[in-house]
């Protein structure tokens, strides 16, 4: 299930004063800062990035450096991307949850 | 003299440091770096459209990366600059390189490589969590992004690293719920003598802790975690202060946990280049061999900075220069031979204070085999050490890249990065046998994920990159 | 000096050896096992994983077909499901003349139970619409499939274990020898193991023990290039192949797709590595095949190391110098579904002399001229080389 309405996981502290970007969240709109990645966009409005394919655990990054492959998420067209290491762009519609043939329990 | 084509793999300060004595030397490096800015990780630049100062960025270190970041823009004209350029292959003087979206090969006479690092983790309880980052990472969304990686978060791990994270986020308004060191103040004494010789480092490790302190942030040491508190995400961490399970026990509310036990090399490149390794003792870990100068196994590969062994980004800096000066011997030119013995020696003194920082913040090498078998390990495939352990005694697997084939460690998409360490630790203490007799994960390209469609020409259009359908294109 | 005597001595713990050591354990004989390295971690650990019968040469009709119903009862025989499923095969033809081969292939293989089905496009439309657009049709075997060969062949060593085998690995034999009594195998100073046969199943490595019994044979090592996926939503609902060769492609369970074709180069006698210069064409053929793939990721690139022989059809049998060897290898590629069959027919020959599977067309001395030109001529069809096991 998606948690688009749990508090968000991270927290700004600085550098607020960016222009905005609207993308969509889960089916929901969304507002993020330019120059923010995919990551720091989904987690400044939700809990999560993914779902894992095995156990469906919830997934919200890790290294923050493109290392650990934890933050892989999708766009409705299917598009995977890096969410640490993409910047958020205007319109882009992610997913957060796994899609229902993902899982392999 | 024959074409003469260098390449350097990392924009961070050894690799900026290497093109810097290539170009005095009147060479014209191709330089790729995976991030779009130059900087490494330490002195990591956030992306356009950031306005903070050098002294929020980078604190103590900031006029280093403001002479590293000034380096590299002079010598931007100088150099083929390609950020944003992930190297996956590298085999006989050709580099596969990502980038936009499609494959570029990069010819190289010479190769230096200055990948850096990342965190080393050991798994426990909970740590696949939202809201668990590493101590590298929860420092990357503060510096790079502006964001702490919750509202109140603690912090857990060993290593100057530690502190310096905590003390970062204290001072960015962020609440520091605690700082957890696993190391004891008895390692920390018994590193004080070594620690003479790093005076500067000294003095900004106990300048930090001692702002901490001050600002009322709680400070513990000898900790293990027993297990992070939260269903779907971090909202606490319990952990145990003292030997054995009487020991105190620390409940810490957080909605965020930051932690690493040092840092781990990144050596795939080097691996898949052909370079011999060999285990080192202090870093616990597979390392590709370099002589004094940085010259690797293969002829015509140089290796600098934390990615062939951890040694801090002053080290970085030296290492780099050093190994190009040793590509410029190499080629036959003339080289500050008293420069180059110069950096040898420094490099020398950087290898003590190494060796002080692990004896003050000591690697905890009885987490391995206190986890229980029901923890995750390899968190891309989520398999459990528990599955590991019985293969060794089942299977009677003994080393690591059976281990892998038999219950799929190391299998996902990380390659081994986060659990390489912990997988090591976990079947030797299984197996009974010493650290290095277990083996390295071996290294195979893509060293990053690549897409299929690489080599297809343009990047798909929408309906062939649709996971979901079920039609033809 | 370790001395071991025993009845049956086998060289090499792969997919073939390991069986053969099973096999003659539920025929009570002693049996001494010596591996260079790990079990089943070279060839028979690291290919591609296709459990087929589809695509071989009439000559191994009946090896498949026995393969076929010891694989029915994987669990039984080694103890694990070894991530075993009848998932089907599906070969691919790319234009008329291909699927014309595969009609005729269809044609000359009835009889033998595997139940062909030849699809054209519109089959394929409606039962396998995830494929691209480049196929006109294919040929359907419904009860081939595929495992996961890093489980299930060091399962065959483990089996042979427990079935009382005295299996040691990472023991290198350095001599083998007959001293007019028995076969003698020597590794290093520590180990010396005599027998009353011998099994020469080691894999790229055999030619060197055939070569000292006097029959040396034209074994190359060929490198199959392969590569992972990360785990996907399932869609790949049967294994795939092409006429004429160059790609293979399966989905296992946990949703990773397991693609090989083409060739990586070799690294030291050992090992392989997988080599640049095939991975962008197996990437395109890729993308083409399976558009669903274009946005997924690769994880990793990998080779092994495979015993290969001109006429892809392994040598196994009989010596034909020394009474009580026996050979079996040279898979070229294709070893992985047979291998159990021709370890038992190992374990057969051994016991009794005799196996009821007709095994001529592999004999160690067809090499000679002639017959080496007559065995080339009963490759069907195609002429390409048998890529995927």
């Amino acid at each position: 299930m998606n948690d688009t309405s749990r508090p968000s996981l991270l927290t700004r502290l600085a550098a607020q004063d960016r222009a905005p970007v609207d993308f969509v969240l889960d089916g929901k709109p969304a507002r993020a800062l330019r120059g923010d990645t995919v990551l720091t966009a989904v987690l400044t409005h939700a809990g999560r990035l993914r779902e894992t394919e095995f156990s469906g655990a919830p997934r919200a990054g890790f290294c923050m450096m493109g290392a650990c492959q934890d933050c892989w998420m999708r766009l409705e067209d299917g598009t995977r991307l890096r969410a640490c290491s993409t910047f958020i762009a205007p319109g882009m519609r992610l997913l957060s949850y796994a899609h229902k043939e993902d899982s392999h329990g | 003299m024959a074409e003469v084509h260098p390449v350097i793999v990392g924009a961070g300060p050894a690799g900026i440091r290497a093109a810097q004595a290539l170009v005095a030397a009147g060479l014209r490096p191709i330089v790729l770096d995976e991030a779009q800015r130059a900087g490494g990780q330490i002195y990591r630049q956030p992306p356009p459209g950031f306005h903070r100062s050098g002294r929020d960025l980078y604190g103590f270190e900031h006029r280093k990366a403001a002479h590293l970041h000034g380096t590299m823009r002079a010598l931007l004209s100088a150099i083929d600059y390609r950020p944003g350029s992930m190297v996956w292959n590298c085999e006989d003087g050709i580099l596969d390189v990502l980038r936009d979206g499609k494959n570029e090969t990069v010819n190289y006479t010479h190769l230096i490589l200055a990948t850096g690092a990342t965190d080393r983790v050991l798994p426990f309880p909970g740590w696949t969590l939202p809201g668990v980052y590493t101590l590298g990472g929860a420092q990357v969304a503060l510096k790079y992004q502006g964001c702490g990686v919750g509202r109140r978060v603690a912090f857990m791990g060993t290593g100057p690293l530690l502190y310096l994270v905590a003390y970062q986020y204290a001072k960015a308004g962020a609440e520091v719920a605690a700082v957890l060191d696993t190391s004891n103040t008895t390692d920390r004494l018994a590193a004080v003598p070594g620690m003479m010789r790093a005076p500067g480092l000294a003095a900004k490790g106990l300048y930090t802790m001692g702002w901490l302190r001050l600002h009322g942030i709680p400070l513990y040491s000898g900790v293990r975690p027993d297990h992070v508190i939260g269903y779907d995400r971090v909202s606490g961490v319990v952990c145990r202060q003292g030997d054995g399970t009487d020991g105190k026990q620390l409940r810490i509310a957080c909605d965020a946990l930051a932690y690493g036990l040092g840092l781990r090399a990144e050596t795939q490149l080097a691996a898949v280049a052909g370079c011999r390794f060999d285990y080192h003792e202090r870093d616990r870990a597979w390392l590709p061999e370099r002589d004094k100068a940085g010259r690797a196994s293969v002829a015509g590969v140089y290796l600098a900075g934390d990615g062939a062994g951890i040694a801090g980004a002053d080290a970085a800096e030296l290492a780099g220069e050093r190994a190009a000066l040793a590509l410029l011997e190499d080629l036959g030119m003339r080289v500050d031979t008293a420069r180059a013995t110069a950096l040898q020696r420094k490099l020398e003194r950087q290898e003590q204070v190494r060796n002080t920082l692990e004896r003050a913040f000591p690697f905890p090498a009885d987490w391995a085999a206190s986890l229980d078998d029901d923890v995750v390990l390899c968190r891309c495939e989520e398999i459990t050490v528990g599955t590991l352990r019985a293969s060794a005694e089942v299977d009677g697997a003994r080393e690591i890249n059976r281990i892998k084939a038999l219950t799929r460690v190391g299998m996902g998409r990380c390659q081994g990065r986060m659990c390489g360490a912990a997988a090591a630790e976990v079947l030797a203490r299984a197996s009974g046998v010493a650290l290095p007799q277990v083996g390295w994960l071996r290294t195979q390209p893509p060293i990053k994920p690549i897409p299929v469609h690489l080599f297809s020409g343009d990047a798909p259009d929408e309906a062939g990159m649709t996971l979901a359908a079920r039609g033809r294109r | 000096m370790e001395i071991i005597d025993t009845e049956a001595a086998i060289i090499g713990g792969g997919i073939v050896g390991a069986s053969a050591a099973l096999f003659l354990r539920r025929r009570g004989v002693p049996v001494v096992l010596l591996e260079a390295a790990a079990c089943g971690a070279k060839a028979s650990g690291v290919n591609y994983g296709g459990v087929r019968r589809q695509g071989r040469p009439l000559a191994q009709m009946p090896l498949t077909q026995r393969a076929h119903a010891l694989w029915g009862d994987l669990p039984g025989l080694i103890g694990t499901d070894g991530e075993y499923q009848r998932s089907g095969h599906l070969k691919l033809a790319y234009t008329e003349a291909d699927l014309a081969e595969l009609e005729r292939y269809r044609a000359s293989t009835r009889g033998y139970g595997m139940g062909l089905q030849m699809l054209d496009r519109a089959a394929l439309d409606s039962r396998f619409a995830w494929l691209g657009n480049n196929v006109v049709g294919g040929s359907f075997c419904p009860d081939d499939g595929h495992a996961n060969p890093r489980l299930v062949s060091p399962a065959f060593a483990q089996a042979a274990r427990r079935a009382g085998a005295c299996v040691r690995e990472q023991v290198s034999v350095d001599s083998a020898i007959h001293d007019g009594t028995r076969f003698v195998l020597r590794a290093g100073d520590a180990l010396e193991v005599r027998a009353r046969v011998l099994l020469n199943c080691a894999g790229a490595w055999a030619n060197r023990f055939a070569a000292a019994f006097g029959e040396p044979v034209p074994e190359t090592s060929i490198h199959p290039l392969m590569m992972v996926t990360e785990p996907l939503p399932r869609f790949m609902t049967a294994s795939l192949g092409v006429q004429g060769g160059g790609i293979y492609a399966r989905q296992v369970e946990r949703g990773n797709c397991v693609i090989g074709g083409g060739r990586g180069v070799s690294a030291s006698p050992d090992f392989a590595r997988p080599g640049r210069a095939q991975i962008g064409t197996l990437l395109e053929k890729t993308a083409d095949l399976l558009p669903t793939l274009r946005g997924a990721h690769i994880i990793r690139f990998w080779s092994g190391v495979e015993g290969s022989m001109p006429d892809h059809n392994p040598v196994l049998g009989p010596s034909r110098t020394t009474p009580g060897l026996f050979h079996a290898f040279g898979f070229s590629g294709a070893g992985f579904q047979i291998g159990p069959a021709a370890g038992e027919i190992l374990a057969d020959l051994a016991a009794t002399g005799r196996t009821e599977i007709p095994i001529d067309a592999f004999r160690i001395d067809r090499y000679a001229a002639e017959a080496h030109a007559a065995a080339a001529s009963t490759v069907l069809g195609h002429g390409h080389p048998l890529e995927s096991t």
